[in-house]
């Protein structure tokens, strides 16, 4: 029994037609914390959490939560975890105030104490005025935290969070944001999906990167960051003319792959330490000087550790081309 | 806690209509909760059938096919009918209005897979899934909430019966058992639909399907006319069908007599439909 592991999975699998959706995922995720499954739509990370949900049987492999198994023993499981879909897994027929009030009922809550925990949370979530409205009435934030408000009616010890953002605006994805954070602070584990990375990077401890159904990198957001790399140059020149010689000259200086950014001034170098002993900073002001000397002119510079972006990029571009 | 943070964005949050959820408020909701038992079965249903009526209280058109339906089934067959096959339409309806009644009823279950199927494609059915409870009481409560709807149907064309003349032997006792074994076996009858509910792609399909069944189940019964005057091999399928058995117990007890061995064959296939479509539904609803 590992008890410090909210979720285990080997080699799970899930095959539709000739759809591998999910093809031999391997997860560890560490109880108390935020987890990231980050992937491109179709990646296969729905599945796998609707896997891990006990909603769908796999057909290889296996998972456990908290140590039970999602097949065999998927009643103790549904009682420790709590899903939020990416579509609002509410009734939209019904008022805020009858969901919360249904679920609680059926979460074996007495009549007054489900109206007592509804009204709270109903309140605490900003939604207090909305209660008596039908939930197709409301605005996608609003669905999105009477949702989030119904998987937390009893505190799960792990709470799903299948893509919980998209199609928000960017305060009500800033309040999602909050709210995650506060659950997570009353030790639940969180498993998030996102095709976002800036959220899993705002939110998650550790994230892995699936496409294609399988894990293509695990690890902590540094981790996944330095395996590409350990800093990048971004650099923005005076003439978009001079362009593609600054890129010869970087590539030159740094031996590193040049990324040339959708902005015609912009490009961005990965520096990866490897052949020499120099820091990511020396590199990146010897290259600077090699701009210079070639007579190009540099408007602004940075050097950062690379964006997740770049990280996904990378990742999902590095598998394109090997497989 | 002070990882919480809200209103990143003082400018913005004046303009908003809702409130902003609030962190001490979130926090407070997590503090010493303990998760109270797992509901009991029967409460789990009760629940699942609690929605059902909420649903009908939103959307009260959901009514129609119990209430316009049944008097318009009522009054077309017994004036149809009446003249030519029983010489009159009050001797007439003596005979039909619980054969209509039954046939009615028996077509309004087909209603319930359309809402199953169209209920199980909404998100708010994952959410179902992944509760620890009972796992057929959504199922059941559906199943639960048709029954209110089916007695409905029941009052309103006795009502319209009466109106015209229908004048049961067996008062208001013999009404209520009829009602009582019609709802009985409509309950267990519409395990049918809630497996075509599962099992078929598209609305249209459960229709479609249904219709298949409920025409020659219905009509193919003695709820018009007496099968005496009927070829033998469709004796042998109307005088074991289910909806005829049903029809006649109903017939009888409203008409103060006690139909024993229609009322067992009838509690009979109540039960073989519960038992092996109730069976195959839970297959489909947990393979889903």
């Amino acid at each position: 029994m590992t008890t410090d592991l909210a979720i285990e999975t080997e080699g799970l699998v899930k095959v539709f037609g000739t759809n591998r959706a999910v093809d031999g995922i391997d997860l560890r995720v560490p109880a108390g914390t935020v987890y990231g499954v980050l992937g491109p739509n179709g990646a296969g990370k729905t599945t796998a959490v609707r896997m891990l949900a006990t909603l769908l049987r796999p057909d290889g492999g296996r998972a456990s939560v908290f140590g039970r198994d999602v097949v065999r023993e998927a009643d103790a499981v549904r009682g420790r975890v709590s899903l939020t879909g990416q579509y609002a897994s509410v009734d939209e027929d019904l008022t805020g105030t009858e969901n919360l009030v249904l679920l609680a009922r059926l979460l074996g809550h007495t009549r007054p104490d489900a109206r007592a925990r509804s009204g709270e949370l109903l309140a605490a979530f900003g939604l207090a005025e909305a209660a008596d409205k039908q939930v197709k009435n409301y605005s996608g934030g609003m669905r999105r935290r009477i949702d989030i408000a119904a998987s937390i009616l009893n505190t799960p010890d792990l709470l799903f969070l299948d893509e919980p953002t998209t199609g928000l605006d960017p305060r009500s994805r800033n309040q999602v944001w909050d709210i995650v954070r506060a659950v997570v602070a009353q030790g639940t584990t969180v498993l998030l999906t996102t095709q976002y990375l800036d959220e899993a990077d705002q939110l998650a401890a550790r994230i892995a990167v699936i496409d294609h159904g399988k894990v293509i990198a695990e690890g902590t957001k540094g981790e996944l960051k330095a395996s590409v790399g350990s800093g990048a140059v971004h650099v923005r020149l005076r003439d978009p003319e001079q362009r593609p010689e600054a890129e010869r000259v970087l590539r030159s200086a740094l031996n590193a792959t040049v990324q040339l950014d959708p902005d015609p001034v912009a490009l961005t170098a990965t520096v990866d330490g490897h052949g020499t002993d120099l820091g990511a900073a020396e590199q990146a002001a010897r290259a600077l000087a090699e701009l210079s000397r070639a007579g190009i002119t540099v408007d602004n510079f940075a050097l950062g550790q690379p964006s997740l972006d770049e990280v996904f990029l990378a990742l999902t571009d590095r598998k394109g081309t090997t497989a | 806690m002070t990882t919480v943070t809200t209103g990143k964005d003082p400018q913005s949050t004046e303009a908003l209509d809702f409130v902003a959820p609030k962190a001490d408020e979130l926090a407070a909701l997590f503090v010493g909760r303990s998760r109270p038992p797992r509901p009991s079965a029967l409460s789990a249903s009760l629940t699942f059938g609690w929605r059902a009526m909420l649903k009908i209280k939103h959307v009260p058109e959901q009514l129609f096919d119990v209430t316009a339906f049944p008097i318009m089934m009522v009054l077309m067959y017994t004036y149809l009918f009446g003249g030519a096959l029983a010489g009159s339409v009050s001797e007439y309806v003596q005979f039909l209005l619980p054969g209509i009644l039954v046939m009615s009823v028996v077509m309004i279950t087909m209603y319930t897979g359309v809402s199953v199927n169209t209920d199980i494609e909404k998100g708010v059915f994952d959410r179902f899934r992944t509760l620890p409870i009972w796992r057929p009481a959504p199922m059941v409560g559906y199943l639960l909430g048709d029954v209110v709807r089916y007695l409905i149907a029941s009052a309103v064309m006795l009502t319209v019966g009466v109106i015209i003349g229908y004048r049961p032997d067996g008062g208001i006792v013999g009404i209520l058992l009829g009602v009582a074994l019609l709802m009985v076996f409509s309950f267990a009858f519409s395990w049918i639909w809630t497996m075509f509910g599962l099992l078929l792609r598209s609305e249209k399909s459960v229709m479609g399907v249904s219709m298949m069944v409920i025409f020659p189940l219905t009509f193919l019964s003695n709820v018009f006319v007496d099968p005496k005057t009927m070829p033998g091999w469709l004796q042998a399928f109307v005088n074991n069908n289910p909806v005829t058995h049903l029809a006649t117990a109903v017939r009888e007890l409203m008409a103060g007599r006690w139909p024993g061995t229609d009322i067992v064959w009838v509690l009979g296939w109540s039960a073989l439909f519960v038992l092996v479509f109730g069976w195959v539904t839970m297959r489909l609803y947990n393979r889903k």
